[in-house]
């Protein structure tokens, strides 16, 4: 008769509850395990994304300190072809997110600094579908592209396999894309790295680049140059705004992977509080079932005293 | 002199060397302890290292710079392959 009673799908029983509530564990702690798991690949990646921004520092340090050897050695003010303001029409946008989700808020706050941008500075241009978006990594491609956004297709698989060859492809098209008049801004909008809790979600201006200034303190020496001082110049600057875009692209590669893992750690915590929670009704029902069944023994044996 | 060669993905060389021999964009030239202040374009070519005067080193670079102040050299390249 109990036997009858249990088999019943409608009629939810002890074990049957026990059953479903061990399954529920079963699954909790595998996705758990995959969490747990995912942040210690984001910890080992952080480190070396992290190698890799302070590896650049120096080589970035280095170009710089060049150009305001040359500027300050040189009396001439030359007129860069980067560094033309126009009136702006025509806007791009460089998006820098990752290739993969699971990183908590990290990609849609890239999505939304952007859009938020292009409403509040660019939002004629915008009405005019003159506001393009280059996306670095999927998610960027994916979003932009769905909210219809003209986008320049190419560059967006970059973290694949990150290196400065590519990162200078996409750098480069824009820079030439700017010097044909294609467009008239370009800024970049990605996540500075902070530290792994933190990051800094930012929109920098790329093109036309802010005039160098004369008035720097590097010291005065006779240099040699080889060629000209404009030729050197000319030829610095796009090293100069490569080597930005490759920060930026390493920052936000930083970045995906702290985000990854503070989200991930929180996925783990939260699944520690929700199988806790588990095991205390599992281990409840487990009683309830227990007294049922003694329950229902003493009385059968009552009964059968009785009759 | 103290050579340090630069890329944005890591420290290629730093150390002391002998000299080293650069394709400069206006042709091939060489830097030697104590040279002077200098500031120069680099073009596609071979990049030798003279770490003594027997021993050599050799990469192909694309395009870069090369600053030398104070008997310190910094060689900027945006990649290098080692031959």
């Amino acid at each position: 008769m109990y036997f009858c009673a249990r088999k019943n799908d409608n009629f939810p029983t002890m074990s049957g509850q026990l059953k479903e509530v061990r399954l529920r564990i079963k699954s909790v702690s595998s996705t758990q395990q995959i969490t747990k798991a995912m942040k210690m690949v984001s910890a080992a990646k952080l480190r070396k994304a992290q190698d890799a921004v302070t590896q650049m520092r120096p080589y970035a340090q280095k170009l710089q300190e060049m150009l305001s050897n040359i500027v300050s050695n040189s009396s001439s003010d030359s007129e860069l072809k980067l560094a033309i303001e126009r009136p702006i029409e025509k806007v791009l946008l460089i998006a820098i997110t990752s290739d993969r989700g699971l990183c908590g808020a990290y990609n849609a706050n890239v999505v939304k600094l952007a859009r938020q941008r292009v409403k509040e500075a660019y939002a004629s241009q915008h009405a005019k579908g003159q506001v393009s978006i280059l996306p670095i990594g999927k998610k960027a491609y994916e979003n932009f592209t769905r909210l219809g956004f003209p986008v320049v297709d190419r560059f967006w698989d970059m973290f694949s396999n990150l290196s400065f060859e590519n990162v200078r492809a996409a750098a480069n098209y824009a820079q030439e894309e700017f010097i044909k008049g294609t467009y008239d801004k370009i800024e970049i909008v990605y996540s500075q790295f902070k530290n792994a809790a933190t990051q800094e979600f930012i929109c920098e201006p790329y093109l036309p680049i802010p005039k160098v200034s004369n008035a720097n303190t590097a010291a005065k020496s006779d240099f040699i140059f080889e060629p000209s001082e404009e030729v050197l110049v000319t030829e610095l600057m796009p090293k100069i705004l490569n080597t930005q875009v490759f920060k930026a692209v390493l920052d936000a590669h930083a970045s995906e992977h702290g985000a990854r893992m503070t989200a991930m750690d929180k996925a783990s915590e939260n699944a520690n509080e929700l199988l806790r929670g588990l095991k205390i009704s599992y281990n409840r029902a487990r009683q309830a079932a227990i007294t049922t069944e003694l329950t229902e023994i003493v009385s059968g044996a009552a009964a059968l005293q009785g009759a | 002199m103290q050579l340090d060669i630069l890329t944005p993905e890591k420290k290629i060389y730093s150390g002391k060397v002998y000299g080293i021999q650069l394709p400069g964009t206006e042709g091939s030239f060489e830097v030697l302890d104590q040279h002077a202040a200098m500031i120069a374009s680099l073009g596609k070519g071979k990049m030798k290292i003279l770490t003594d005067k027997n021993n050599t080193t050799s990469y192909e670079i694309n395009s870069g710079f090369i600053e030398v102040l104070n008997n310190k050299a910094t060689v900027l390249i945006e990649g290098a392959i080692a031959l």
